[in-house]
């Protein structure tokens, strides 16, 4: 008989190699579904891992990369604090869609005024965006006691709605002759975020990616609040013992992951989206959701595991592309990832041990005689 | 059935310990906390095994593996704590804990012809999870019941239900025993024992100290078979007199509510405790304990002059805020509450030490000095530990206790609170730590200790009260306190008020 029998400290091993091995079981598994749709999979596992970093069109993919991954890390490493926590913030991507239209509105407010202290402003403002709308999931739970994943789901769809009026209405290009979507930023230089080194991918936002991670490094390791964000979701009568305030961290950890989610859509919308548009949101939100848990929740670690998921997003492109695959084929191979490593995880708490039958339930229960 | 005897001498738990059941009486095991009865029962129901002694069931030696065993030989139990699956129905709950499950249709309907048979109301489609704690004990019970047993063991049944709850239980255990059934009675609440049980065996420190027929005796005298006759505390230096105006801790009025499900809430507490001043309060656990402590630790707020320390009210400070002017607090609940399961001892130390100890720098965590604090913790209080990088977790119940107190006491304290102090630790471990708290009090800190062993109370305390349903007696000095006393005090709600008033 296989039973899972609890270790007594977490397997720093297993806690290291859990990803790894979920990413190969993805391919394994991934590989199956792809050759029952009647594809090679070896091609399209190659398609979506090899290609884009080595392939023939890697001098474009490449910063395709970091393009796709900076979003993914800035929101991932805000939610990660939050989950450490217990403050499950599932509306990140509502968040980014209203730092993007209310940073953009602030932009589009000063057109054509060119001012070096616009962009700055915007990316404030961006900010505000997106702790404006977390703060309404959060000040519901710490008020009403309501649940924040359903509260922030919901908020999403809410700011669809506003993403859509936006475009189609009090955001839209005057000078578009009717079409949906604001002024593009590339032509308004105060507003705009350029790539900084050409051909590279790198902009604002990818650099604004790269601090926090550090920022989130140290604040985890070295500072009160970061041990507090651990303690609470950890232990958290330990927690309130301690003296943590847990309305407070609710509302700090909900406003980070908010603020950050909220400057992703501002870098955005200001540099390779150029424009507010209908379909301005790609899922960065949620798929940053999968981002943070692949990371393990470590900062440094969802700065790989966003390289990877950017990898799987461009990679996927391509597959569909280039071999026909459906994109919900691809969608369900990112799911796979989170599954996998959902399952694997079980390992760095629990190890397996094989039973001969008889002597597993006996033992169960005389731990308490003593 | 001819009667039930056992022995077991030599083991810590329960030694030489003999009684007799017989058929259709309901029998008391009375005891407090530690004093054994749990071990007992286990051995019986057959969870453990006893190291020496025998058992005699219905004239043939007895002698169960396993649980199974006693269960086909008629012996069954309700336990304190349920084992129920709340996302299950009434029927799949029962279905689980049976050998051969008959079909649900059938199950459903036997269900509920018991539970119409013995007055136990139970719609066997009901989801656990809808149910009360007295429900769900009504599952465990017709679990029991459609075995048809001959011996029902029922392990503090009473302390998750409400009066009236009360009220059913014992009509049916009446109606049991009435048929013929045998109940071992396990509890600690001893009106209870006077009006349900027909003889009762009193165990103290896993001996039997003596069998009474409750109906005959008075809640004291068994108050005063459990707790024994041993009642003087040590001689102990005189107290110096500190020549303070305000009380070091100071509590007044102090009522609140219970944040703890089936929690009991605080009504009109008050003491005062000086410097070097050790106040025990004893009770029966669930009576306000960890309400109490949560009160003082700051972790439930309260009116701002409910508590005080040194004339300065401090009710709505949280427990950040009570640390800085002195207090350090240790809960019963060492794991998840005193510390944190998954965390290494260094970051447990931090959890409660980096305001006293000044572990942080602007915020920053100073590791290096945290360490060293915990190591410090580790030596002087013998925490058998591979190091101070292991997890909470990982350690004995005991030593993790050395550890929680040795962390509390080492923080220079004003104000030191402590529930439980040597809950589950070995006696030579539970002597230094009575000796260091003793010896904070001497350095001039204010002491509460909350216990259920009064022998321990009575040893560490200058005074004494006892926690009763959530109002606390008159605190008395343990100097000349006669055992007639501690009974009075003790004695259950009416004796209480005795005390209370006068």
């Amino acid at each position: 008989m296989l039973t899972l029998e609890k270790r007594p400290t977490p397997s720093r091993f297993w806690t290291a190699a859990t990803p790894v091995v979920a990413v190969l079981l993805t391919m394994v598994a991934g590989g199956i579904m792809f050759m029952l749709l009647g594809k090679n999979p070896f091609e399209v596992i190659r398609t979506i891992f090899w290609d884009p970093l080595f392939g023939e069109f890697a001098w474009y993919l490449r910063a395709q990369l970091l393009v796709k991954a900076g979003p993914l890390i800035l929101i991932a490493v805000g939610l990660s604090l939050g989950f450490r926590a217990g403050i499950w913030n599932i509306g990140a991507e509502g968040q980014y869609i209203m730092g993007a239209v209310i940073g953009a509105a602030v932009g589009l407010a000063a057109f054509p005024t060119e001012n070096r202290l616009i962009y700055p402003v915007m990316v404030l403002a961006g900010a505000f965006g997106g702790w404006f709308w977390a703060m309404i999931p959060a000040i519901l739970k710490t008020r009403f006691n309501t649940n924040e994943i359903l509260v922030s789901l919901m908020l999403v769809y809410v700011a669809q709605t506003i993403l859509a009026m936006a475009s189609t209405g009090f955001l839209r290009n005057p000078e578009g002759s009717g079409f949906p979507g604001s002024r593009n930023f590339s032509n308004y230089k105060a507003a705009s975020n350029p790539e900084l080194i050409a051909g590279t991918g790198m902009h604002w936002g990818v650099v604004a990616a790269f601090v926090t991670v550090i920022a989130a490094y140290v604040l985890l390791q070295r500072h009160l609040l970061g041990f507090q964000i651990k303690l609470s979701g950890q232990a958290p009568r330990a927690a309130r013992f301690h003296g943590v305030n847990p309305t407070k961290l609710t509302v700090l950890c909900m406003g980070i992951s908010g603020a950050l989610a909220g400057l992703a859509g501002l870098f955005e919308v200001t540099g390779p989206a150029g424009q507010i548009s209908i379909d301005f949101n790609v899922g960065y939100g949620f798929t940053a959701i999968i981002v943070a848990f692949l990371g393990r929740l470590n900062p440094i670690g969802i700065l790989l595991a966003g390289l990877i998921m950017a990898l799987t997003y461009i990679g996927g492109e391509m597959a569909s592309t280039n071999l026909g695959l459906p994109s919900a084929a691809i969608q369900a191979f990112q799911g796979m990832l989170l599954f996998f490593l959902l399952a694997v995880d079980v390992l760095s708490n629990y190890r397996l041990r094989l039973f001969t039958a008889g002597a597993g339930p006996a033992k169960t229960k005389t731990g308490g005689a003593s | 059935m001819e009667g039930l005897t056992k022995a077991y001498p030599g083991v810590v738990a329960n030694s030489d310990v003999s009684f007799t059941l017989k058929a259709g009486e309901v029998h008391a095991l009375l005891g407090e906390n530690g004093a054994g009865k749990s071990t007992m029962v286990k051995m019986i129901y057959g969870l453990v095994k006893p190291d020496s002694g025998r058992m005699i069931w219905k004239g043939a030696p007895y002698a169960p593996a396993e649980p199974r065993a006693a269960r086909a030989s008629g012996v069954a139990m309700v336990f304190q704590h349920f084992s129920l699956f709340e996302a299950l129905n009434v029927a799949e709950n029962v279905a689980l804990g049976m050998e051969n499950p008959p079909p649900m249709g059938e199950l459903a309907a036997r269900i509920k012809a018991v539970s119409e048979e013995y007055g136990l109301p139970l719609d066997p489609s009901r989801m656990v999870g809808d149910l009360s704690a007295g429900e769900r004990q009504r599952v465990e019970i017709i679990r029991c019941l459609l075995q048809d047993p001959k011996l029902l063991i029922m392990d503090e049944p009473t302390s998750v239900l409400t009066p009236q709850e009360v009220e059913i239980l014992f009509k049916t255990l009446r109606q049991l025993s009435a048929e013929g059934t045998a109940i071992l009675y396990i509890s600690h609440k001893l009106e209870e024992i006077r009006t349900l049980c027909d003889e009762a065996t009193i165990l103290r420190r896993g001996k039997v100290v003596g069998t009474c027929t409750p109906r005959e005796r008075t809640a004291r005298e068994m108050a005063e078979m459990m707790v024994g006759a041993v009642l003087t505390p040590p001689e102990r230096a005189p107290r110096k007199d500190w020549g303070d105006t305000a009380p070091a801790l100071s509590v007044k009025g102090l009522s609140v509510a219970s944040p703890i499900p089936f929690g009991t809430a605080l009504k009109a507490v008050g003491f005062d405790v000086a410097r070097g001043e050790v106040l025990g309060i004893a009770g029966v656990a669930g009576n306000g304990q960890d309400e109490l402590l949560l009160a003082l630790s700051g972790e439930i707020r309260s009116e701002p002059g409910m508590v005080t320390a040194a004339g300065v009210p401090v009710g709505t400070l949280g427990p950040a805020a009570r640390r800085r002017i002195g207090f350090v607090m240790a809960p019963e609940d060492r794991l998840g509450h005193a510390a944190a399961p998954d965390m290494s001892l260094v970051e447990n130390a931090f959890l409660t030490g980096a305001i006293r100890k000044g572990l942080t720098r602007r915020g920053f965590i100073d590791w290096a000095a945290t360490r060293d604090f915990a190591e410090a913790v580790i030596r002087d209080y013998d925490v058998r530990t591979p190091s101070s990088g292991a997890a909470a977790r990982s350690l004995s119940g005991g030593n993790l206790q050395k550890f929680v107190i040795g962390r509390e006491l080492s923080q220079a304290p004003e104000v030191i609170v402590i529930n439980q102090p040597t809950w589950g630790v070995d006696a030579a471990a539970a002597a230094s730590i009575r000796q260091a708290i003793l010896d904070r009090a001497a350095a001039g800190a204010a002491v509460v200790v909350i216990s259920q062993d009064l022998d321990e109370l009575l040893e560490v305390s200058d005074s004494f009260a006892v926690l009763n349903e959530g109002r606390l007696t008159v605190p008395r000095p343990v100097k000349g306190l006669t055992i007639d006393e501690i009974g009075l005090m003790m004695g259950g709600a009416h004796g209480m008020e005795v005390a209370h008033h006068g």
